[in-house]
Order: structure tokens, then C-alpha cells, then sequence
């Protein structure tokens, strides 16, 4: 029903633009990649030297599996917060369903560098965390270990991201057919059989989403390190930033947010597999 | 048989589930509360409550100019993002073309990607076109990277339209011109809303792609980041306060939004099974 002119015109417009400004820019950090830098310029200079330093420097390994393990600690944490909640929202909240969503809703919006900040304040040495411990009388010394450290990072990217991960496995708890719930009750099952037998493998699709996007999301942050990490929870992202910056060598950081980008669509691939794999129809 | 949906106990979640919300809210009562303390941020408990940070805050003119400054880009932003994303949702919901699985893909992209990988992109586009680092790259990153969230919202809506409005339109003989401003809008009114407040929301909090972008003039984030490398002052629990409040008006107006346009995304979460 629709004219060759008015589909020419609807998709030209937002396939240029997307062309230039997402497809060029995106290409130009894998060219970027592949080129070098000699005395402090950018040499278009083909080449495999930036991968080959990725390989052999054991540094950036070491700090790509550290990068690896914060961004799992904050899935796990975020699941473990996240899919409770969820599922007392379902399953037990009733009446107060609508407001208790909501009220998890509202973080979502809430500025990250607001919530960064606020953990900032909270952990610090004279933070108000020690403030109360020593107000009553837990501790004597202000607790030093809390505020820059890995543990700092995990906490403030799992309490940015444990509502994201609330989200689809609530989506997914809400879709579950109650019939089903009841002929496992019926039937015979304690709840926990019915828990894990029949609610949890509805929710896999959910969970599997949520936890996709916290462990992308956390792979790539280089914020909260610079802002509550210190020296001892440097992440792969800041490399990258580092040698965009004060470093200058672009054609390694573009090396390294390429196999970044290449992580992320291979996980993005995967997960699409197996939510598909999972998804109960 | 029990009923599934009628009140269930289960003290253990009952209260694990408080516990979480306390997570969630502490450090957003934290943060409100200190801006209040005369004696800064820390020290248990706060006492001698001030308004001074907020005095303080309306007197400092760099945090106001560069709340401008956002307020610009993000307001660029949203109608950049709107008017791409709206064409790109219609093109994906009604045209064939080569590439359009790949298109589809490559715009969602900025919304799963870490920020710093389309920030660093964008960065070396602008340096490889020769286009000076200033606001303006800033508001052509924002635009770009913000059509998949315009583009997302603008498909759901689109896909729950009933084409039948618009046959009927063009066999009345108006033109897809006429069809397209008076009925295919108007339907998308409160997803155009939606995602508008969505994208200016995220636009005005976006610190990874700007902080690559940046050219001399600040945005709110940037501004809040520069001060934080330096030393924390309740001064900025103040600010962060008033981000706090008009993101809460936001969500306020959305969900008003939301919960009066019938079938959306939203209320179907909400509803029965």
C-alpha cells in the first residue's frame, strides 16, 4: 500500500545518516587499528603490530580478566538482588504490584554519575559510612579499604544495574502462565519444586537478558574505577581512555575497543541463540 | 487449591525484598540529606541543617552554564533523534531494501555498546572529517547514538497501529502527505512524547560519548565529574539533589503519559497474563 517514493523517502534519510555517523565512525576504529604511531603522529601504516603487543604484553590480559571478574561479580550481585525482587513483585506483592514497580523504575532515571557519587560519599574515609561505624562504636578508626577498591566498583555498578536486570526477568515472571504454576501446586509439588522446576526455566529467557546487558554494560565502564576504583581496579576501558589520552596511541586503544566490540557481539550472538533455544512458546 | 494471585506470606522475601529497596534508596536519601549538613558530606549523624549548598549553588555561574549548556544538546538531541528515529521505524516497519537486517542491528548498536566505544568512534570521525571538538559534536553524538532509543519506542508503537486507518485515509483519496500528518502522527503522539522525554533524560546524563566529544564548554555531567577529581563538597549534593527532583518530575509526566495512552508497552507488563 505504500509508494516506491514514499518508501525511498522514509529510508534514505535514516540510512545515510546512520551510514555516516555510526557505520563510518564504527569502520574507522577497526582501520584505526590496524595503522601505527611514530613519533607522536598517526601513520596510515598497515599493520598487526597493535594486536600483536595485546598478545604478547601480558598486562593488558591480566587486566581483561580482571575486567572480566568485576563485570561477573556485578551480574552475579545484580541477579541475586535483581531476580528476588522480581519475583516477589510477581508472585507475592498483590495490590502494591504497580507502586513497588515504579518505585524500582525511578533509580533507572536517576543520573549514573549522581548514584556514582552519592557511593563516593558514603564509602569514603571520613565517609558517612564510617561516620555511623564509629557513631556507634563499631569501629574506632575511620575503615580505609572501603572506598577505592574493586569491591567499591562491584557496588556501585551493581546498584546501577540490578534494576536493568530486574526488568526483563520480571517481564519474563509476569508472562508465565498461572495455570501452570497451579497444576504444579495441585499436583502435588512443594514450592520449591515448583520454584525450580517450573518457574525458574520460564524465566531463563529473562534472567538470561538481564544478565547480558549488566556484564556488556560493566565490560565497557570506565567511570566508576576512575571515580571509586583507584590504581587497584583499573579496567580494560581505562587502558583504552588512557591511551586516547595522555598515552597517545590511538591505533592501540582502537585495537583494544575492537576486540571489546567484538566480545560484545559474539556475547550479543550467543545469548540471542540461546534465549531462542530457551523461550517457551 | 491455592490461589496464586490472592496474598501469599513468605516472610524470608518479604524482607529480603525490603532490603533490596533499602539498597536501591539509601544513597539517594544519603545524598539528599547531606546537602542539607553544614558540617559537609560525612561525619554521622548530620546535624545543623542549612540551606547555604543551595545558596552557594544559585550564585556559582559555571554549574548554570553549563546546565545550559545541556539543556541545548539534549534539547538538539531530541529533536535530531526524533526525526531520524521516526523515519528509520517507519522504514523498518514498511520498506524492503538491501542491508535492512544489518540496518536494524547497526542502529540498536550505541544501546548495548559500552559508551566509550561510540564516544572514541565519534571521536575519531570528527578528527578524521576535521570537525572542531565543541558542543556541536557533542549534540551530533548524542543525536546519533539516541535514534535506537527513538527508533525502539517509535517501532512498538508503529506495530500496534492498525494500517487499516491509513488504507482508509488514502482510498478517501488524500494524499500519503495528508495520511501521514493526520493520521499516522497523531497515533504516535504518545510514543513520540515518550521517547522524547526518554531521550532528553538520557542525553542530559550521558557523560561517556560527551566526555570524548567535548570541546571547551562543559555539559552538566562534565562539569559535576571536573569538580569531583578535585574534592567533594555538599555543593554538589546539592546539584545532584536537583537532578534527583526534575528526573522524578519526569518520570511523574511519563508515566501520566503512559498510563492514559491504552496498550502500551508498559501497562502490558502490568497486566494479568
Amino acid at each position: 500500500m505504500y509508494s516506491r517514493a514514499y518508501k525511498a523517502i522514509v529510508s534514505l534519510p535514516p540510512l545515510v545518516w546512520v551510514g555516516l555517523f555510526l557505520l563510518l565512525p564504527y569502520a574507522l576504529m577497526f582501520t584505526h587499528s590496524f595503522w601505527a604511531v611514530r613519533d607522536g603522529f598517526l601513520v596510515h601504516q598497515w599493520n598487526l603490530q597493535n594486536y600483536r603487543k595485546l598478545f604478547e604484553n601480558p598486562v593488558y590480559a591480566a587486566v581483561l580478566l580482571r575486567t572480566m571478574r568485576i563485570a561477573a561479580s556485578v551480574t552475579l550481585c545484580s541477579l541475586l538482588l535483581g531476580y528476588p525482587l522480581a519475583y516477589y513483585l510477581s508472585f507475592y506483592a498483590a495490590a502494591r504490584k504497580e507502586l513497588l514497580y515504579q518505585l524500582v523504575i525511578v533509580p533507572l532515571w536517576v543520573s549514573y554519575l549522581v548514584r556514582g557519587y552519592a557511593w563516593k560519599t558514603i564509602l569514603g574515609s571520613d565517609g558517612v559510612l564510617n561516620g555511623f561505624l564509629q557513631y556507634v562504636h563499631i569501629t574506632r578508626e575511620p575503615v580505609g579499604f572501603l572506598l577505592y577498591s574493586p569491591f567499591a566498583v562491584v557496588l556501585m555498578l551493581t546498584h546501577i544495574y540490578t534494576p536493568f536486570v530486574f526488568l526483563p526477568i520480571y517481564a519474563s515472571l509476569e508472562h508465565i502462565p498461572r495455570p501452570l504454576v497451579e497444576a504444579s501446586q495441585d499436583l502435588g509439588a512443594s514450592p520449591r519444586v515448583t520454584f525450580f522446576r517450573v518457574i525458574l526455566p520460564l524465566s531463563l529467557p529473562g534472567l538470561l537478558a538481564g544478565a547480558t546487558f549488566a556484564f556488556l554494560l560493566s565490560l565497557g565502564d570506565f567511570l566508576a574505577p576512575m571515580l571509586v576504583g583507584g590504581p587497584s581496579s583499573t579496567m580494560i576501558a581505562n587502558i583504552v581512555q588512557s591511551l586516547f589520552g595522555s598515552a597517545y596511541d590511538w591505533p592501540l586503544g582502537a585495537a583494544i575497543s575492537a576486540c571489546i566490540l567484538m566480545i560484545t557481539i559474539s556475547l550479543l550472538f550467543l545469548t540471542e541463540r540461546l534465549e531462542k533455544h530457551w523461550s517457551f512458546k | 487449591m491455592t490461589a496464586v494471585n490472592a496474598t501469599r506470606r513468605a516472610p524470608l522475601l518479604t524482607v529480603y525484598s525490603v532490603l533490596v529497596f533499602a539498597f536501591i534508596y539509601l544513597p539517594i536519601i544519603v545524598l539528599v540529606v547531606y546537602s542539607f549538613n553544614r558540617d559537609g558530606v560525612g561525619g554521622f549523624p548530620p546535624k545543623h541543617l542549612t540551606l547555604d549548598w543551595y545558596r552557594q549553588l544559585f550564585a556559582d555561574g559555571p554549574i548554570w552554564n553549563s546546565v545550559l549548556n545541556s539543556l541545548m544538546v539534549a534539547g538538539g538531541a531530541v529533536a535530531l533523534s526524533l526525526a531520524l528515529g521516526l523515519l528509520a521505524a517507519l522504514a523498518l516497519d514498511r520498506a524492503t531494501f538491501p542491508g535492512k537486517a544489518l540496518f536494524r542491528r547497526l542502529v540498536l548498536l550505541p544501546l548495548i555498546l559500552p559508551g566509550i566505544i561510540t564516544g572514541l568512534s565519534l571521536l575519531m570521525f570528527a578528527v578524521f572529517s576535521g570537525m572542531q571538538l565543541s558542543l556541536l559534536t557533542v549534540f551530533l553524538g548524542h543525536g546519533t547514538a539516541l535514534i535506537s532509543v527513538a527508533t525502539t519506542e517509535l517501532f512498538a508503537g508503529l506495530q500496534k497501529m492498525d494500517r487499516a486507518q491509513e488504507e482508509a485515509s488514502l482510498d478517501l483519496g488524500a494524499t500519503p502527505w495528508q495520511t501521514f500528518w493526520r493520521v499516522t502522527l497523531p497515533h504516535l503522539k504518545l510514543s513520540l512524547i515518550a521517547a522524547g522525554l526518554l531521550i532528553f533524560t538520557l542525553s542530559m546524563d550521558e557523560i561517556a560519548v560527551t566526555f570524548f566529544l567535548t570541546g571547551r564548554d562543559n555539559t552538566l555531567p562534565l562539569e559535576i565529574w571536573g569538580r569531583l577529581r578535585r574534592g567533594i563538597t555538599p555543593e554538589i549534593n546539592a546539584v545532584s539533589t536537583l537532578i534527583f527532583g526534575v528526573s522524578v518530575a519526569l518520570i511523574v509526566i511519563w508515566y501520566r503519559i503512559r498510563t492514559r495512552g491504552l496498550g502500551t508497552a508498559t501497562q502490558e507488563l502490568l497486566e494479568e497474563p
